[in-house]
């Protein structure tokens, strides 16, 4: 039972589809499809750092800390407009966010 | 052997918790099979030989984004039943997109690698150095404009939060402490020249 590189790009890459459907499928809770794009940037990360470990070059796992960073900042940002936007409309429904749409 | 077992059950924790997050009812479940997927994902990390980047993924994620998830969840007063209808509307499309993307991305994965993926092993760290400070070594050389310009991201989500949440409500009696500094005997005490026997009123 050989684990390679190949694998765990085979996971990421599953991951990052199942992160894609969350967004497909869930057209009414904003917050699951944010918890869809932090699965997506957890299977960029788990690409880096395989690519990291398999070609022992430590410059992948530099920018995984950084995916990590610019995705905790997302997160903070995108749940502070999500509080917002619930504090002026009372819902979080996505198919309700038209309002610009004129 | 034994990392391949523990590969093959990190990873189908971690696939099924990510499924379980978005097919959840309950977006308070989903919080929590997301910290589950990530813990699984930390395992890997170390399997990976990337100790460094797994812990920072348990604090930064379990600790702070996680929890902040929960918070927002349970601060927000949401009808679950009602988020969930019409869920499978879509399901046919998206599952049609899932299925195309999921085969094409693990056919380029393992096509392109299968030649000489088996015959690598994965080596994060060279020779003699932990993890750890081999990633500072190169994160504070060569990367140090890029680390501090991380350090900036962070600093403008957290003013761009605090600016976002904050409200003044009216009504609320807030300390104006300039105004009790700006204070002076002239502005707080009133001299009246009461007559005798007129009283005070």
């Amino acid at each position: 039972m050989q684990v390679g590189l190949a694998n765990y790009l085979a996971v990421a890459a599953i991951l990052f589809t199942v992160g894609v459907l969350g967004i497909f499928l869930n057209r009414r809770n904003v917050i699951i499809i944010l918890m869809s794009i932090e699965l997506i940037l957890l299977s960029v990360n788990i690409n880096f750092v395989a690519f990291s470990a398999f070609l022992g070059n430590l410059t992948g796992q530099v920018f995984a800390l950084f995916v990590l960073t610019v995705a905790a900042a997302e997160a903070a940002i995108g749940l502070a407009i999500l509080v917002v936007y619930f504090r002026n409309r009372g819902t979080i429904a996505v198919e309700t966010v038209n309002l610009m749409k004129g | 052997m034994l990392t391949g077992i523990a590969f093959y059950l990190f990873s189908a924790v971690l696939i099924g918790a990510a499924l379980m997050v978005i097919a959840s009812r309950n977006p308070v479940h989903s919080v929590l099979f997301l910290i589950l997927a990530f813990f699984n994902a930390a395992a890997l990390f170390i399997l990976l030989g990337a100790e460094f980047l797994a812990l920072i993924l348990l604090i930064v994620y379990v600790g702070a984004v996680a929890v902040l998830f929960l918070f927002v969840v349970m601060m927000l007063d949401i009808e679950f039943a009602e988020l969930k209808r019409g869920a499978l509307q879509y399901l046919p499309f998206g599952g049609l997109v899932g299925v195309i993307l999921a085969a094409e991305l693990v056919l380029v994965g393992i096509g392109a690698l299968v030649p000489n993926a088996g015959s690598l092993v994965p080596h994060a760290t060279p020779g003699h150095l932990t993890n750890t400070e081999a990633l500072g070594r190169v994160l504070y050389t060569d990367y140090v404009y890029y680390f501090e310009t991380a350090g900036l991201i962070l600093f403008v989500a957290m003013i761009g939060a605090i600016v976002l949440t904050l409200r003044h409500k009216p009504g609320v009696r807030r300390q104006k402490i300039a105004l009790q500094n700006a204070r002076d005997p002239k502005l707080a005490i009133e001299l009246v020249d009461v007559q005798p026997g007129q009283g005070g009123a």
